[in-house]
């Protein structure tokens, strides 16, 4: 049973990618969407460590249109963190059993 | 598949500031009548949702925090609480409201579980459907 | 594969009904199946046909119903959440005595018990949420 945990908020405005990140368990993909691709910069170090340290354990995926939006290079992103598509985050939903969004 | 799934309500933001809390626990009280086998979280700031003696009517809204205390009516009987979420915000079990349910044989039992975080991790990574609010 | 979403959020002040949406399309587009789209909360407010957003904007009420038409989309929005907010159909606009013409329920979708909702959860094979 794997889960796919969406966060929505910038991490530095709220502990939800802190509390995601918490409570994901091995197995288990956190993608960043909306606000939250803000936190997905590599350059940000306090952010990029939480996220380096989830993984390999949890696979770490932002929307790229989110990104593009926000005027953040895919190449800014943390290593290890993949960009993904609509498309992508589809298949995302479908290749976890749940998905659990943290508002 | 069967019918019964394993419904968790996710509650982690604070009470009053937003509608979120309130129409969970309309969700909650409607989807008692599904029989599916429902558990709550409280967790972040969702642990001020059951402090105790909540007084509303200096803000001029109906203090619907009675309800939690009858869930037990409505069949749901597990509710957890992060305990990192309280000791994070300065509070314990002795800060939450009593809520009860009765068994078979009507006696009465604590539905509140404190668990930890890495428990609470568990809870929900054994679920089929997650709602968050 | 069976989706059900859920938008928590109305129109233009928070990114999750433009997300839901996106979302939702690139599911159909992919033959997935969208059970339900859910609208609680505020997402209510994307269920009025009253908002006039400028011509150069995108119209989130209208990409809904569009998407509804197209796909044969199930749009739901809660009633207890609609009757808050002032979202109402024609036969609630009647029963609670709004006058003539004060419907304002956009086409492609219709009102309903939460208990929608949680048939979403029993019958989808996911349920993706989308709020704030």
């Amino acid at each position: 049973m794997s889960t796919l945990h969406t966060v929505n908020k910038s991490p530095f405005e709220r502990g939800s990618l802190a509390s995601a990140l918490a409570h994901a368990l091995p197995g288990d993909a956190v993608l960043l969407i909306e606000d939250a691709v803000v936190g997905a910069r590599a350059a940000a170090s306090k952010t990029a460590e939480m996220m380096k340290a989830a993984m390999p354990a949890c696979s770490l995926y932002v929307l790229g249109p989110d990104l593009s939006a926000r005027g953040i290079p895919s190449t800014d992103v943390v290593e290890g963190v993949t960009v993904v598509d609509y498309p992508g985050f589809v298949d995302l939903v479908a290749g976890h059993d749940k998905t659990q969004a943290w508002l | 598949m069967s019918d019964t799934k394993r419904f968790l309500y996710v509650n982690r933001k604070a009470p009053h500031g937003t509608i979120y809390a309130l129409e969970s626990l309309e969700v909650v009280l409607i989807g008692a009548a599904f029989e599916q086998d429902v558990s709550l979280a409280f967790l972040d700031d969702g642990v001020f949702q059951l402090i105790k003696k909540q007084a509303t009517t200096g803000i001029g809204v109906k203090n619907f925090a009675p309800v939690y205390r009858a869930l037990g009516d409505y069949d749901v009987k597990k509710i957890f609480v992060e305990r990192e979420s309280l000791e994070e915000r300065g509070l314990s079990e002795d800060d939450l409201m009593e809520i009860v349910h009765e068994d078979d044989e009507e006696e009465e039992h604590n539905s509140i579980e404190i668990v930890d975080r890495a428990r609470m991790a568990e809870i929900m990574a054994a679920q089929d459907v997650i709602l968050s609010f | 594969m069976k989706i059900g979403v859920v938008v928590n959020e109305g129109p233009y002040t928070h990114q999750a009904s433009d997300t839901a949406y996106q979302f939702t399309k690139a599911a159909l587009e992919k033959g997935h199946e969208i059970f339900r789209v859910f609208f609680y909360h505020d997402g209510v407010n994307n269920a009025t046909r009253m908002t006039v957003p400028p011509q150069d904007e995108r119209n989130v009420q209208k990409n809904w119903s569009e998407l509804s038409a197209k796909y044969n989309l199930d749009l739901v929005v809660c009633i207890a959440a609609a009757q808050r907010r002032g979202i109402l159909d024609e036969s609630e606009a009647k029963r609670h005595g709004k006058g003539e013409g004060s419907a304002n329920l956009a086409p492609g979708f219709r009102i309903s018990g939460l208990g929608q909702l949680i048939e979403s959860g029993i019958q989808a094979d996911r349920l993706v949420v989308f709020g704030d």
